[in-house]
């Protein structure tokens, strides 16, 4: 098990009705953990474009996962 | 010049395009991004950008350098608004300058479309109706990551 910290951004901060959490997982992706936070948080929507990032860089939802790693859930974009 | 940053202040086009200025460079586009009154058949009242501004300008820089790397233009500088923003005023600002015309325009085009693509920025429209909405979600399907 690892302690990661989550942070959510707007819609996604809005439909957990948290900015930021410690969760203690066993997922070993981004898409893992996702999915673990979907079943905690009702109404957290999986979306196709949405991105992902760990400690700051951009990241795959496939990427490895370590102890302490904080990762960013980014619902799709919208600038511009 | 080659810098991408986020600002809370009112953005002035024209100062903007003065810092991309270079003797060496015939040929000069920007692209300015104005708030407009409607979306998707709704009346638009005003609007808000989330800037998550660590990343944001980060992955910004990054677009200016492969859009130097690119096409070869001499300068580019990108700025984009975050918080609340009024009809008109300008959310998002992209300048190039370049010896001729070409490379200009296409790496202009180049940083917007990725702009707006990778910068996590996220945009809540206030409606007329009284409701707002974080833009793009509503459309996106909920198939799984991966």
């Amino acid at each position: 098990m690892k302690n990661i910290k989550v942070r959510y951004f707007a819609a996604y901060r809005e439909e957990t009705g948290v900015g930021f959490e410690t969760i203690t997982t066993g997922a070993n992706s981004p898409a893992e953990l996702f999915a673990e936070c979907a079943t905690k948080h009702e109404g957290l929507q999986s979306y196709s474009a949405a991105l992902v990032a760990i400690n700051d860089e951009m990241s795959d939802w496939n990427a490895a996962l370590s102890e302490g790693d904080e990762v960013l859930f980014f619902p799709p974009v919208a600038g511009g | 010049m080659k810098h991408f940053e986020i600002t809370s202040q009112a953005i002035d086009p024209d100062a903007f395009r003065k810092q991309l200025l270079d003797p060496a460079c015939g040929a000069y586009v920007q692209f300015d991004g104005w708030v407009r009154n409607h979306n998707e058949g709704q009346s638009v009242l005003r609007l808000e950008y989330e800037v998550y501004e660590p990343l944001a300008v980060k992955e910004g820089q990054s677009i200016i350098d492969e859009a130097i790397e690119r096409f070869g233009v001499t300068n580019a500088c990108g700025v984009h608004r975050s918080g609340l923003l009024e009809l008109s005023d300008v959310a998002v600002v992209v300048g190039v300058s370049s010896p001729h015309r070409d490379a200009a325009f296409a790496a202009c085009r180049y940083i917007i479309d990725e702009t707006k693509a990778r910068l996590p920025i996220w945009k809540k429209e206030y409606y007329e109706n009284g409701q707002a909405e974080w833009v793009n979600c509503k459309h996106c399907g909920h198939r799984e990551h991966g």
